[in-house]
Formats: structure tokens, sequence, C-alpha cells
């Protein structure tokens, strides 16, 4: 039992979760498309695109990619909390980091709906 | 209380050369960058996606970018940090679960997670790349 009281409600247990449940998503994820991968063979542009015009590859690929950018994001934002000290730059680095992957994630539906 | 208790002085040693690693350490320092890395290689990998499902021309244009001696090496070093940060955070996961917490095993585990990332790396460095 760590016996001290930190400020502020949870104090990161909510990310703590996100950060397994996002990790889990994305192995789950990766051992699909390693299947599936290995099942179709895509050496051309038909079979490759195949894979994502399938409805639950298609679901599966979006769900894997939006882990990616929320795990990214408590990675990356605890980097800068170990490493960037003035508050000031802190800030802006955790800003810059949250809007480009809110960014990647707009792209990804891009990629993903208008192929 | 609680102000006290994180101000009191602790002794610690910072002296990164002086450090001499364990294997457990070595991989948590490879777990950070490898997701670091990643992170800034997203937009190189999201235009690589973007561009091997648009059309079979731009599909093309993916396959020799892909193909390129020097992108290969790149594409090979991001699968191996792909599979360690994938094998070390399934080993993180099973210490959460307090698998393997011991000392004798939390090694040999961090050994288990050098040797599988580097044999996975192998096997799809040989069948995708090569």
């Amino acid at each position: 039992m760590v016996n001290r009281i930190l400020v502020g409600a949870h104090y990161g247990l909510k990310d703590w979760i996100i950060q397994r449940a996002t990790a889990i998503v994305m192995a789950v994820f990766t051992l699909i498309f390693l299947v599936v991968v290995g099942a179709v063979g895509p050496d051309t542009f038909e079979a490759w695109r195949g894979i994502f015009a399938n409805g639950f590859m298609k679901f599966a690929t979006f769900l894997f990619f939006v882990s990616v950018f929320y795990h990214a994001w408590i990675g990356i934002r605890d980097i800068w909390m170990d490493y960037v000290k003035p508050d000031g730059l802190r800030l802006l680095m955790m800003i810059a980091t949250a809007a480009v992957l809110v960014g990647y994630a707009g792209w990804a539906v891009q990629i993903l709906w208008r192929m | 209380m609680a102000e006290l208790a994180i101000k009191k002085k602790r002794p610690k040693n910072l002296d990164l050369p002086t450090i001499r690693l364990p294997l457990p350490g070595i991989l948590s320092i490879i777990h950070r960058i490898s997701g670091a890395a990643m992170f800034l290689l997203l937009p190189f990998l999201l235009w690589l996606f973007q561009g091997s499902l648009t059309s079979p021309e731009s599909f093309a244009g993916v396959k020799a970018v892909v193909g390129h001696p020097l992108a290969k090496i790149v594409l090979l070093g991001l699968v191996w940090f792909y599979m360690h940060h994938f094998c070390a955070g399934i080993r993180y996961l099973l210490l959460d679960l307090h698998k393997g917490v011991e000392l004798e095993a939390a090694r040999l585990s961090s050994k288990i997670v050098f040797v599988v990332s580097i044999a996975l790396t192998l096997i799809i460095g040989a069948r995708v790349l090569w």
C-alpha cells in the first residue's frame, strides 16, 4: 500500500487502463492482420485493396488506427512529462502531439473510406 | 503529511555512464525509443498506406519505394521496433498481472522478448521484404 496523497482524483488510472486496452486491441489486430495477409498473399493492388474493402477488416483497421493514436498520445505525453521540464514548452509539445494525432485520425478515415 | 512524503530527500544516482543497465532495463529503454520512433514515422507510414490503396499506379509507386534497398533497411528496423514493442508490451501486461515479477523470472522473460522479437523480425523480413 503506497501511503501518499497526490492532487486530483484518480491521477492517471484512466490513462493507465486505456494504454493497456489499446495495446490489447493492437495486439489482436496484429495477429488477425498477419493471418489475413498470410492467407491472401496480396501481391497485386486488387488483392491488397480487397483486404480493406471487406467490412470487418475496414472496421478492425479503423479500430487499430484509433488505438495507435490514443496509445501514442499517452506514451509520447509521458515522454514529454519525463524529459521536458519548462511548463510552457511541455504544454506546447503536448498540444503539438495531440494536434498531429487528431489530424492522423482524420487522414486514416479518409484513406479507409475513400479508397 | 502528504507533502512531507513527497519532499523527503531520497538518495539517487543518475550518473548515466556509470550505471550498468540490466537486460530488463535495456528492454525498457528500447520500448520507449521504439515507441517514439514509430510515432515519428507515422506520417510516412500513413502516406505509404494511402498510396497502396489509392490506385494501381500509386500501389506500384509504393512497391518501388518499399523495394529500394535503403527503404528495406529502414523498414526492417521498423519491423524490429514494432516486434520489440509488441513482445515487451505483452511482458508488461503479464507483469501487471503479477506474472513473472521475481528477479530470475523477469530476467528470463526479458531474454525471451529479445529472442522472439528478433526471430519474428527476421521471419517477416525474409518473407515480405526480401
